[in-house]
């Protein structure tokens, strides 16, 4: 494909945020006009308890006002997938997504909400993950996945195998888009970060697991670029997941990563890990196609200890 | 006069029942249902009393509270307490709204074929068969109604009512996926209906004294209850006023007397009585012993009823396949899997009378009325469907809610190691063996590990993990068939445990390092 045609598909589609692809920027579309450039590719803190850790990323980011504009309608989206408590990291801490929450309510956004295509039923997810009651203590709006009613029909121009797939409306709907997944073992994708947490707003999950399940998660990668990707790596679950088996999986390791590019903040969490980014194979795809970097020796880093 | 209130206590009454009952089964965000479906179905007859049979649990006695009213008041139950009693009233009311007066007339009993519906229900399940029961008891004919026919009109009306919300940025009100249509069960609870609103609408509470075997078998006992509508012969006048009234058409004023038997207690004779001719006579001035099922008899028989099991899972409708390559070996299944705390298939499909109430309220959309996996017998009693969901590992919410006690509370603790079946792997179907790509959403929902990822060696030379069971840890929640991509069949699938059994615990592995002390970022 050309990029003349590119550009013909990325206007039929109408999906504005194709073009943060096109243009390889992914705020300032959506950012208030004359928005500096932030200091850092990569912030990454330990030590801190969740919520203290992303007050400090963020702030070494230039604050919440950089990414979400006043009147913008926000998508925060955690993994909320599995009916378990929040000690066993199953789903993402519960109070990391409540000052998310609180942080772009406070820099102006009209709404914040907050939504997962669960993989148990929904409801009890939402109940038992905490992040229910956490993020309408602080205002936002806890949303339902579980109809495929939510879901519309998009296409995914730089898809090499995933080419279009069924979104929920509210990432159409949003301005600004922030991945909020926490870091796992993964039974099918080897580890679960933020490109893997992107399959919690497709409705059609089995197309991904029988059609090249790493390359269909890098190709949707390119159809939105979050405007921030933070991940939760305070608890990790290290082996038997993404569900787990007991509490006994989870080694506390006290950290977090934010950037504005996904690619980026995945490779630093699979080494934070304890894997190679180029060994999980949809990293080093997407790194391929562009979305995003890999080469974390070449990022300006804030590396902040509590 | 009180004999007069009492119409508007019995339609009070019966409101509340209804309006609960009706509530139970179309709760579509599962708010109300769980903590209350207990103490509002205690009361209805036949899952109460299949309850009792199987479990002799004195807080299962519900039916013995009925049969205790049925002996005293007569046929109270059919009036207030049974679902679908009241909706033959409101069925009946709105019929006959207009219209000056109502024309109910006498009629005589169609005893040879109320008392042959009754003998061949009571024969089919000491025979071990629920089947005619589980067609005609009202309350499952009513819950399938509800269940089948209401509720999707109810989740429609949900979800235009979401879509109109989320118009002015409302999501408060989530939509509900649609479940499994189950054809059969929507048909039968459709005929079902039109056949209640037929005779409700043009005969009254024919349906109740002819076709429901609860209504004949409660006409026995009001036959030598305590207190019953009589009249007083001096008293009447024969105006006719409470024949017209009388739906069960049990009133013969010509010759002043009343079919207790077919009398539904609904009390609408007493209210229009103006010389007070209608009262409640003592009938009990010679007693006659109360007659009590042989329970011990009825229970063995029950027991020892050999059960047909099913034959093999009906296949779902073929959808559009997308994927590379199609699969290519059928799901074979010896025998299908029942709801967790239903103990065994002989167990639950004895005891379940086919009401829906689960299938209401699970929330994993995995439970979905059978056609004949069950048998014949079982036909229309839940089934677990792993392609339509998953039983969720912590949820316990059919064996808080049956009725029956054909899904009896484990607990969660229990539950969690109770093996309702084994998942079986087909390698020859699997994504990662036809496509060398990777997959594993098999493990990836399974909560024990019974489906783990080993490597795989494989032509592309990719690092591939490939499924490997351990059956002694599978529980047989279908966490991995629902999950399983491959089209048209599956490559994982739960077979069913004729007679459930215990799974062993989960092994914990504990990471060595439980705190990552190492101070420093690694890159």
């Amino acid at each position: 494909m050309d990029r003349r045609d590119f550009m013909k598909k990325m206007i039929g589609t109408g999906i504005v945020a194709g073009s943060t692809v096109a243009f390889g920027d992914y705020a300032d579309l959506f950012a208030a006009p004359g928005a500096s450039p932030p200091a850092f590719d990569l912030v990454a803190v330990k030590g801190g308890e969740p919520e203290v850790m992303f007050d400090k990323a963020i702030a070494s980011l230039g604050g919440m006002a950089e990414f979400v504009p006043r009147g913008s309608k926000v998508l925060v989206k955690p993994n909320i997938g599995w009916d378990v408590p929040p000690e066993r990291a199953g789903n993402t801490h519960p109070k990391l997504v409540a000052r998310i929450v609180e942080q772009c309510l406070a820099a102006g956004a009209k709404e914040v909400s907050v939504f997962d295509h669960t993989c148990d039923p929904w409801a009890q997810c939402y109940r038992n993950s905490g992040i229910e009651r956490a993020v309408k203590d602080v205002g936002g709006r806890i949303v339902s996945g579980d109809s495929e009613g939510y879901y519309q029909q998009v296409a995914v121009p730089n898809g090499r195998r995933l080419t279009e797939a069924k979104v929920h409306e509210l990432l159409l709907d949003a301005d600004v888009f922030i991945n909020v997944p926490i870091l796992k073992h993964h039974s099918s994708s080897m580890l679960t970060v933020g490109m893997k947490n992107l399959m919690g707003v497709v409705w059609d999950r089995g197309f991904w697991h029988r059609n090249d399940l790493h390359q269909c998660i890098a190709d949707f990668a390119s159809y939105r670029k979050p405007t921030l990707t933070v991940v939760d790596a305070y608890n990790v679950m290290k082996q038997n997941g993404p569900r787990g088996v007991s509490a006994g999986d989870v080694v506390a390791m006290k950290s977090l990563i934010v950037s504005p590019d996904f690619v980026a903040a995945d490779a630093a969490a699979a080494k934070i890990f304890g894997a190679e980014p180029g060994d999980i194979p949809y990293i080093q795809l997407a790194a391929e196609m562009g979305l995003g970097r890999i080469d974390l020796g070449a990022l300006s880093i804030n590396r902040i200890k509590l | 006069m009180a004999l007069h209130r009492l119409k508007t206590l019995r339609v009070g009454v019966a409101l509340v029942f209804f309006t609960l009952t009706v509530l139970v089964f179309l709760d579509l965000h599962n708010r109300v249902a769980p903590p209350i479906a207990y103490g509002v179905l205690y009361l209805q007859f036949v899952p109460s009393l299949l309850q009792y049979f199987h479990t002799a649990a004195p807080g299962a006695a519900g039916c013995i509270v009925i049969v205790v009213l049925t002996v005293l008041f007569g046929r109270v139950y059919c009036s207030t307490i049974c679902p679908l009693g009241t909706l033959q009233d409101i069925v009946g009311f709105a019929a006959t709204r207009g219209r000056k007066r109502r024309s109910f007339r006498f009629s005589a009993p169609l005893n040879a074929l109320r008392y042959a519906i009754l003998s061949l229900t009571v024969l089919l399940l000491l025979a071990g068969s629920g089947l005619l029961l589980n067609l005609l008891d009202p309350f499952s004919s009513f819950g399938r109604i509800v269940a089948n026919l209401f509720r999707p009109a109810t989740l429609l009306a949900n979800n235009v009512a979401a879509l109109l919300l989320e118009q002015v940025g409302i999501y408060a009100l989530p939509r509900v996926q649609w479940a499994a249509f189950a054809a059969a069960s929507a048909g039968l609870s459709m005929a079902t209906l039109l056949l209640v609103a037929w005779l409700a609408a043009t005969r009254g509470r024919l349906y109740c004294n002819t076709i429901c075997p609860v209504g004949t078998l409660l006409g026995l006992l009001a036959g030598i209850s305590w207190l019953r509508i009589g009249i007083d012969q001096d008293a009447c006048t024969g105006c006719r006023s409470c024949e017209d009234v009388c739906k069960a058409g049990c009133i013969d004023s010509r010759w002043k007397t009343v079919d207790s038997s077919r009398c539904v207690g609904c009390c609408n004779c007493l209210a229009v009585c103006r010389k007070d001719a209608l009262r409640f006579e003592n009938r009990w001035r010679r007693p006659v012993p109360a007659a009590q099922p042989d329970r011990e008899r009825r229970e063995f028989l029950l027991n020892s009823g050999a059960l047909l099991l099913g034959l093999t899972g009906v296949p779902e409708p073929a959808r559009v396949i997308i994927q590379s390559k199609p699969t290519t070996i059928p799901e074979r299944v010896t025998s299908p899997t029942s709801p967790p705390g239903s103990g065994s298939i002989a167990h639950f499909t004895a005891t379940c009378t086919a009401c829906h109430l689960c299938v209401s309220a699970c929330p994993s959309r995995v439970l979905v009325p059978s056609l004949f996996e069950f048998g014949l017998e079982g036909m229309m009693q839940p089934r677990m469907n792993f392609h339509s969901g998953h039983c969720n590992y912590d949820c316990t919410i059919c064996m808080d809610i049956c009725p029956s006690g054909a899904i009896l509370p484990l607990g969660v603790e229990r539950k969690r190691l109770t093996q309702l079946g084994v998942a079986r792997f087909i390698k020859e179907n699997c994504v990662v063996f036809t496509d060398n790509t990777a997959c594993g959403a098999c493990s990836e929902h399974c909560p024990t590990k019974a489906v783990d990822m080993v490597p795989y060696p494989n032509p592309a030379n990719k690092p591939l993990k490939i499924p490997e069971m351990k059956p002694d840890f599978c529980i047989g929640c279908g966490g991995c068939e629902h999950a399983c991509p491959t089209r048209p069949y599956k490559a994982i699938c739960v077979d069913g445990n004729p007679v459930h059994k215990l799974a062993k615990q989960p092994v914990v592995k504990k990471m060595e390092e439980k705190v990552d002390t190492s101070g420093d970022f690694p890159f």
